[in-house]
C-alpha cells in the first residue's frame, strides 16, 4: 500500500511537470493554432542561465525566480522574432518555423557554450524525506505538486477573471471575432506567449532543482511528454492539457513501478506509447473535446 | 459619416467588388440589399477592415482607414455585428460583454454592462450561460449588444436576421429601429430588402459586384422594378 500511495505522489510530481509544459502549448495552440515545438526550449534557456548564475554562488531563491522570467523573455522574444512573421502564413509553415527554432537552439548552445552537459549544484534539501503513516515521500515531490496546483489555480483566475484572459479565449474560439471586438492580436498573442513562458519557467525551475544540469538537448524529452499530453488531453484544452500532463506522469511511474526491472523497465516509454495509442483509437478527439480553433 | 470611394475588393481571381462608392452620413440608417453573391457582406468586411482592399478608399469621419486592423477601426468607433453572429460560443454571455468592451475603461466597462443587462434582459437573466447554449435569437441580441459595448458611432450589421424566426425577426427590426431613432449611424445589410428599405434614410441595391440603383429607403423600397430585377420578386 505504501508503495502505492509513494507511486502515486511520484506520477502526480512528474505529470505536474508535463502538466505545465503541456497547458503552454495548448495556450499558444489556441491563439495561433501552432504547435510549438520549440516550448520546451524554454527549459534549455532557464538550464544555462541558472549554470551561469550558480558559478557566481547566487542561491536558488534567485535562480528559481530568474529562471521562470529568462523563459518568459525567452518566449515573448521566440513570438517576436520568428513567429510573428509567419502568422499568416500555411500551419505547415509555422510548423517548420518552431522546428528551425528548435535545432536552431541546440546549434547555438553547442556552438558558444559547449555541446557537453554542465552540471551545478540543486537546493541541498532536494532528496530530504518525510514520513507520514509509515509512508515515506520526498520534499521535492510535495514541493512540485504543491507548486504545480498554486500556479493553475492562477491559470484559472487569469483565463477565467482577467480581461486579458478572457480575450485570449475569446481569440482562442475565434480570432477575427475577437479583433472584431478590438481585442489587438499582437497584444493578445504576445501575452499568451508570455504566459507560455511563465507556465515553461515554472516547470523548468522545478525540473532543474530536480536535475541541476544544462545540456544543448535539455528541452527534447520534456517537448516529447508535453506534447504527447496536450494531444491526449484534446489540442487547447487548458483542462485537457492538465489531466494529459497528470495522466502521462502516473502513467509512466506506475509502469515503471511495477513492470518487472531489465529489459521490461526499459520499455517504459514504448508501453505508454502503446497505451496512448490504445486511447487515440477510442476516443481520437483526445480526453477532453474542443472546438477547432481559428488561426490568426 | 462613412465614405466608400471606388473600392475593388477580390478573394483570390475573383473580383467581389468593383469601383464600388457609398456613404453613409452622420444618423443615418443606411440599407444595403441585393441578391446572395452580390458582394455585400463582402463590403462590410472591407469597411471593418478584415478584407483588404486591392484599390479604393474606406474614410472613416474625414480619415482615410483604408485597410487599417479591425481593433484599430474599434477605437475609431466603428462596430460589425458579423454575418452568423459569431458569438463567443464557449464563454459565457457576461464574457462576451466583457471581450467586447476592451476598448473602454473599467469604469466604462462596467457602465456599459449595466446598461446591456438593463437594455437585454434575456441576455441579464442568461448571464452566466455559455453563448453556445442561446438560441438564434438571443444570440442574435448578444451579437448586437457585443457590438455596441466599444460605443460605436457607426454600427456595421450583417444579415441580422438571416435565419431567426419571424419573431425574433420582429424583435431585431425593432432593435434596429430604435438605435435608429436614439441616433446610432447604422449600415445594413439584409436579406429582408423591403423591411429593411422601408426602415432606411436611404438604400442601395447592389448586383454581383456593383451599386445598382441607390435613394432614399422608401423609394426604392417601392420599385417593383428593381425587386423583380435583383431581389427575386415583387414587392409584396
Amino acid at each position: 500500500m505504501s508503495t502505492f500511495v509513494q507511486t502515486i505522489v511520484d506520477g502526480l510530481g512528474r505529470g505536474s511537470t508535463y502538466a505545465l509544459l503541456a497547458l503552454g502549448i495548448s495556450v499558444i495552440f489556441g491563439v495561433m493554432h501552432l504547435v510549438n515545438f520549440a516550448h520546451a526550449e524554454l527549459i534549455t534557456v532557464g538550464a544555462y542561465l541558472a549554470y551561469f548564475l550558480s558559478t557566481r554562488d547566487i542561491n536558488w531563491w534567485v535562480l528559481a525566480p530568474a529562471i521562470v522570467v529568462s523563459a518568459i523573455v525567452a518566449s515573448v522574444a521566440t513570438e517576436r522574432i520568428a513567429f510573428r512573421w509567419v502568422r499568416g502564413s500555411s500551419p505547415f509553415t509555422m510548423l517548420l518555423t518552431s522546428f528551425a527554432l528548435e535545432r536552431l537552439s541546440h546549434a547555438l548552445w553547442q556552438v558558444f557554450v559547449s555541446p557537453t552537459k554542465k552540471s551545478f549544484a540543486g537546493p541541498a534539501w532536494v532528496f530530504d524525506t518525510f514520513e507520514v503513516g509509515g509512508i515515506r515521500f520526498e520534499w521535492m515531490d510535495v514541493a512540485t505538486i504543491a507548486v504545480t496546483a498554486l500556479v493553475l489555480a492562477l491559470t484559472a483566475f487569469v483565463f477565467r477573471r482577467t480581461l486579458f484572459g478572457i480575450a485570449v479565449r475569446a481569440a482562442s474560439e475565434d480570432f477575427d471575432a475577437a479583433r472584431l471586438m478590438g481585442a489587438r492580436a499582437n497584444r493578445v498573442i504576445a501575452g499568451a506567449f508570455a504566459f507560455a513562458g511563465f507556465l515553461a519557467g515554472v516547470a523548468a525551475a522545478l525540473i532543474l532543482m530536480r536535475s541541476p544540469s544544462a545540456e544543448p538537448a535539455l528541452g527534447s524529452d520534456y517537448l516529447i511528454k508535453a506534447v504527447v499530453a496536450a494531444i491526449i488531453g484534446g489540442l487547447g484544452s487548458f483542462t485537457g492539457a492538465v489531466a494529459g500532463g497528470l495522466a502521462l506522469g502516473l502513467a509512466e511511474v506506475m509502469l515503471r513501478g511495477y513492470l518487472p526491472e531489465g529489459v521490461w523497465e526499459r520499455l517504459t516509454d514504448a508501453f505508454v506509447f502503446a497505451l496512448i495509442a490504445a486511447l487515440f483509437i477510442v476516443r481520437p478527439q483526445g480526453l477532453f473535446t474542443v472546438r477547432s480553433a481559428e488561426r490568426v | 459619416m462613412l465614405r466608400v470611394e471606388h473600392l475593388t475588393a477580390r478573394y483570390g481571381a475573383v473580383v467581389a467588388l468593383r469601383d464600388v462608392s457609398m456613404h453613409v452620413d452622420e444618423g443615418d440608417l443606411v440599407a444595403v440589399v441585393g441578391p446572395n453573391g452580390a458582394g455585400k457582406s463582402t463590403l462590410l468586411n472591407t469597411v471593418a477592415g478584415l478584407l483588404k482592399p486591392v484599390n479604393g478608399k474606406v474614410l472613416l469621419d474625414g480619415t482615410d482607414v483604408t485597410g487599417a486592423d479591425p481593433a484599430r477601426l474599434v477605437r475609431a468607433g466603428l462596430a460589425l455585428v458579423p454575418e452568423h453572429r459569431r458569438i463567443f460560443r464557449d464563454l459565457t454571455v457576461g464574457e462576451n460583454l466583457q471581450v467586447a468592451g476592451i476598448t473602454a475603461s473599467a469604469a466604462d466597462r462596467r457602465l456599459r454592462l449595466d446598461a446591456a443587462r438593463q437594455r437585454f434582459p434575456i441576455l441579464d437573466s442568461r448571464w452566466d450561460t455559455a453563448a453556445g447554449h442561446l438560441s438564434g435569437g438571443e444570440a442574435q441580441q448578444l451579437a448586437i449588444a457585443r457590438a455596441l459595448m466599444s460605443d460605436p458611432k457607426l454600427v456595421l450589421l450583417d444579415e441580422p436576421t438571416l435565419g431567426l424566426s419571424p419573431v425574433m425577426t420582429d424583435v431585431v427590426f425593432d432593435l434596429l429601429a430604435e438605435l435608429h431613432e436614439r441616433g446610432r449611424t447604422v449600415l445594413l445589410v439584409e436579406q429582408n430588402a423591403h423591411r429593411a428599405l422601408a426602415l432606411a434614410d436611404r438604400g442601395y441595391v447592389m448586383r454581383p459586384g456593383e451599386i445598382a440603383a441607390e435613394g432614399p429607403g422608401a423609394e426604392l423600397a417601392a420599385r417593383d422594378d428593381l425587386f423583380a430585377t435583383y431581389l427575386g420578386g415583387g414587392v409584396g
